[in-house]
């Protein structure tokens, strides 16, 4: 009985990107996971704390894995899940985003988990609508739980995120996931560095403190984690291929293959969000590497989110 | 007399081996018997029986596991913040085996409930019991009984039962503090 006092709460009611989390809040998130990643390895992989929450997926952009990560994560904590695709729904004949939620949440729904295409769309639903939300991705803007999984992953594989310098190649134009990236492993004190084409990298993307390095060799020796991100080829404009000349070449000049990661000479952890263009970000033999810990962030992603899911509902009143 | 002591460091002392000799009069060697303390104050108790059960016995058949009941409470929501987790290892199957739970303090009940619901997550026991260093009787909210017990306390709501660990307060002790009563 005693011994639960000293327990903690997030400081924020929604999850709505990396900013608004305090290291703190994070670190609360990675030790309630590792409670959840130990129940997900049990025979019955399921509890019973949010038994009493129904959530909503509302997903107007098209995900598998994210989807599938949320929806796993709600039911092994026993929530009621249901599900929305913005194709065939009511949004294509015109409904705004507020009415829309609005419906959904009048049949009594306590969190809605949202991926919308447009940034800030999770912002603007958090001040409109009264539910907890989750972003689960909004645009070129925030993916906070994919950073947490990764923060999280490089954590468990080298026992600390302070200190370790992290690479993140490719397409940080397009990426969300770069973006919740660089904020959360600077607030617990990782470094970051950026590679990749000049014409993917944002401007003015050196004003949030990164180091940015067109060369892959060089960026590859200096790095201990090296986040190889998705080309998104739906973002790219027309015909896939607006930002650089062909796939051949970004493979040739960004892509880890095998003899390039023997070139680094030391054992770098080799990450990749998913889901990964085999023979342009990775090639197979790298991917499936011993230092590759890809399978392990989507392990991962179940608990972070069931620990984003329950501390938040903790703090849903009754 | 705001705070009176139950137990003395050696009344504890004598308290578990008692307990110790009850668990080997009803499972002799302790074969196919799991001790599974409760996190987090349960695994004390189950921590030293475990190794008195070895000075007395050997205790080569024991199979011992720690077991957190966090995610299993009926209270979430209820609380101001939500319980922080503790560690769980319980790396063996319990189809078959007979579990002896093991808590500090049995009280309304409610802990119970969790840890054999979290038990339960595991596979299914052959049977369980239940062994406790104090029972505050009379204090039930729920139909739990103990099959081992240290010693039976009959307190009020507002009390406070404390038990006090060599390994982490300094000396082993049991008291009842009234101060809030």
């Amino acid at each position: 009985m005693s011994g639960l006092e000293h327990s903690e709460q997030l400081s924020t009611e929604h999850l709505l990107g990396i900013g608004d989390l305090s290291a703190a809040d994070m670190e609360l998130i990675f030790r309630t996971a590792d409670g959840f990643k130990e129940v997900i390895n049990r025979p019955i992989k399921k509890v019973p704390s949010l038994r009493d929450i129904t959530i909503a997926n509302l997903f107007f952009e098209s995900s598998t894995r994210t989807r599938v990560s949320f929806e796993l994560a709600e039911r092994r904590l026993s929530a009621d899940v249901v599900n929305f695709a913005a194709s065939g729904s009511s949004v294509s004949k015109g409904e705004t985003l507020v009415d829309t939620v609005n419906n959904i949440l009048a049949m009594k729904v306590d969190m809605v988990v949202m991926r919308h295409p447009d940034p800030g769309a999770a912002v603007f639903l958090s001040r409109h609508v009264q539910a907890r939300i989750v972003n689960a991705g909004d645009g070129t803007h925030e993916h906070p739980t994919q950073a947490l999984l990764d923060a999280y992953s490089i954590r468990e594989k080298l026992g600390r995120v302070k200190g370790v310098k992290v690479l993140i190649v490719g397409d940080i134009l397009h990426s969300r996931v770069a973006l919740s990236n660089i904020l959360s492993l600077q607030k617990l004190g990782a470094e970051v560095m950026l590679s990749g084409p000049a014409t993917l990298m944002p401007r003015s993307i050196r004003s949030l403190g990164v180091q940015v390095e067109h060369d892959l060799d060089k960026a590859l020796r200096w790095c201990d984690v090296a986040n190889m991100l998705r080309i998104q080829l739906e973002r790219q404009g027309g015909d896939g291929i607006a930002n650089f000349p062909s796939l051949r070449e970004y493979a040739m000049l960004y892509g880890l293959d095998r003899e390039r990661y023997q070139r680094i000479g030391k054992d770098v952890v080799i990450m990749h969000p998913g889901p990964i263009n085999r023979g342009v970000e990775v090639t197979s033999e790298v991917a499936d590497h011993a230092n590759s810990i890809i399978l392990d962030q989507v392990e991962n992603g179940v608990a972070i989110r069931m620990a984003v899911l329950y501390l938040l509902a903790a703090r849903i009143p009754r | 007399m705001a705070v009176q002591t139950l137990l003395t460091s050696v009344a504890f002392g004598l308290t578990v081996e008692r307990l110790c000799h009850q668990l080997i009069e009803d499972h002799g060697d302790l074969a196919g018997v799991a001790l599974i303390g409760l996190q987090p104050r349960g695994v004390m108790l189950a921590r030293r029986l475990r190794s008195e059960l070895r000075r007395i016995i050997g205790g080569e058949h024991l199979v011992y596991g720690e077991l957190d009941i966090t995610f299993h409470r009926d209270d979430f929501r209820h609380r101001s913040s939500p319980a922080a987790p503790s560690i769980t290892q319980l790396d063996f199957s319990l189809e078959g085996r007979r579990v002896v739970l093991v808590d500090d303090v049995l009280y309304t009940g409610r802990s119970i409930r969790a840890g054999l619901d979290a038990l339960l997550a595991f596979g299914r026991p052959s049977d369980v019991q239940l062994l406790v260093l104090i029972d505050r009787r009379f204090s039930r909210e729920l139909p739990i009984q103990a099959d081992y017990v240290g010693k039976w306390v009959d307190s009020i709501a507002g009390q406070r039962v404390t038990v006090e660990w060599r390994e982490q307060e300094g000396a082993d002790r049991v008291t009842l503090d009234s101060s809030a009563a």
